[in-house]
């Protein structure tokens, strides 16, 4: 217990900068995903049905398959497959493979929710717009939208609380976040080696940050229960 | 002249058809009923009427204006399908009141953002706005809904929703007010507060089409009923003609099943 106090200085602070990390992936994926999720639901519902299949066999790989590889084939295949490493060394490289890995895995996800939140909005609600001579795109944001985002606030905060976790994957390509920061104590670092408790002590980190945003999701739900 | 002449109408679903030579016209201030059995076209036809659904073949003339012509490709431009929409209102049998808005914002929406496009909006826009609202306030007092105009739909009985419905689709002023089974969704104890509303029109002379299985008041609302069967008009005439003296054998059939209930 001594060892630790003594020790938990320098752990926290390397923690903490391990967590930046995690918080900018975090960003960055939510950030890119988000849009991008829009353009592919849009693709999966297109009446152009070579988009929407192609589209949908997108997903479903992307879905099908486990981030981790999605995360080392996105990094490793440009430089040891085709000669042409793109991502460059280092740590920002990696960030930036692991921020496209992540962006795109999360869209697909996000895609299927939003798809999900425009189909659920009752088609009589389009119509009863159309009749009192409102334009599509009015009916689109001035009705269809809200509902659309009341629909999707639930799934997407499930998503939103699994991405925070699931940024401890980049931890396979060595990105330096929290996972990383805290496995460094074991085999030795600033003077500490064989030290397990700073890794299992990174799973605090997570469940404050996710504590934080369940209770500001469960806001803006209960913001959007003002009407049904 | 009459105010809604319909000649001709067609319309496929696949090889479905569903309205088949649909030929009608409906005088200014009058009320028409639409009665017959579910699957016999009622519904389709205020549908066209409303451009939610395009015909196959025919004509619609409203004060003389050809709005749609199946042999005129030039009638079925998007842009110009939204102003022509705008001669019909169309009250929904589930309401489809905008669940995010007020009684009073469901009346007053189509018609703020119809004034934001005009060219004096940004000069005068308090004045149009208080008097959109002014509007709005006094067809929601004319519905009886004086203190509900702040609840959102979801605070509100299925006959009070289909009222605020009611003040949407007049706030558009529009020259033919179609329903389509408004009181189809309904409690048999909330009917009749939207049929009292609707016959309320009637004597103020709004020119209205009534799709309903409310036989007692298609009867006692209209000026002409018309009687339809497997997608035709079978029968066609004052509501004394269709109820009392029907001449096929099928309207007969289908007003018995009422009469008996």
């Amino acid at each position: 217990m001594e060892l630790i106090l003594e020790q938990f200085p320098v752990v926290i602070q390397s923690l903490n900068i391990g967590f930046i990390q995690t918080l900018k992936l975090f960003f960055v994926t939510l950030l890119g995903a988000v849009p991008l999720g829009l353009i592919i639901s849009f693709g999966s519902m297109s009446r152009f049905r070579p988009l929407s299949y192609l589209t949908k066999i997108i997903v479903w790989i992307v879905r099908g398959t486990p981030l981790m590889i999605q995360l080392l084939i996105i990094y490793y295949f440009p430089g040891l497959v085709l000669d042409n490493p793109i991502w460059g060394g280092g740590e920002s490289g990696r960030f930036i493979a692991a921020s496209v890995a992540f962006i795109f895995n999360y869209a697909c996800y996000f895609s299927e929710i939003y798809r999900g939140g425009i189909q659920g909005v009752p088609k009589g609600q389009e119509e009863a717009g159309l009749v009192l001579g409102m334009t599509r795109s009015q009916i689109f944001f001035k009705v269809t939208l809200l509902q659309m985002i009341k629909r999707i606030v639930p799934p997407m905060s499930n998503e939103i609380i699994t991405l925070v976790k699931d940024t401890s994957l980049a931890r396979i390509i060595a990105l330096q976040e929290i996972i990383w920061a805290g496995q460094a104590f074991l085999k030795g670092s600033q003077g500490i080696s064989g030290a397990i408790w700073p890794l299992f002590f990174t799973a605090v980190y997570y469940l404050i940050f996710n504590g934080i945003l369940t209770v500001l999701l469960g806001q803006l739900e209960k913001k959007l229960d003002y009407f049904r | 002249m009459a105010i809604l002449e319909v000649e001709h109408l067609n319309k496929n679903f696949e090889r479905m058809e569903v309205l088949k030579d649909i030929s009608f016209s409906l005088e200014k201030g009058q009320v028409l009923s639409i009665i017959g059995s579910s699957g016999s076209g009622k519904t389709t036809l205020l549908r066209c009427l409303n451009f939610l659904e395009r015909p196959g073949g025919g004509k619609i003339r409203v004060n003389g204006e050809t709005l749609f012509d199946a042999e005129d490709p030039s009638t079925m431009q998007e842009s110009e399908i939204r102003k022509k929409r705008l001669h019909f209102g169309l009250v929904f049998q589930s309401f489809n009141l905008f669940p995010q808005y007020t009684a009073l914002g469901n009346v007053m929406l189509a018609k703020e953002l119809l004034a934001k496009a005009q060219p004096d909006y940004k000069a005068h826009k308090k004045e149009i706005h208080g008097e959109i609202e002014k509007e709005a306030r006094s067809l929601l007092t004319q519905m009886g809904l004086e203190d509900r105009m702040g609840n959102y739909p979801h605070q509100l009985s299925g006959g009070q929703c289909q009222r605020v419905a009611i003040a949407r689709a007049l706030a558009m002023k529009p020259d033919i007010l179609c329903f389509d089974e408004p009181t189809s969704a309904l409690d048999p104890e909330l009917t009749g507060e939207v049929l009292k509303v609707i016959k309320g029109l009637a004597d103020q002379e709004t020119t209205m089409i009534i799709v309903t299985h409310e036989m007692a008041f298609a009867r006692d609302v209209s000026s002409q009923v018309i009687f339809m069967d497997d997608g035709r008009i079978l029968e066609q005439g004052t509501p004394e003609q269709v109820f009392e003296n029907p001449t096929e054998e099928r309207t007969r059939q289908f007003l018995s099943r009422y009469t008996q209930g």
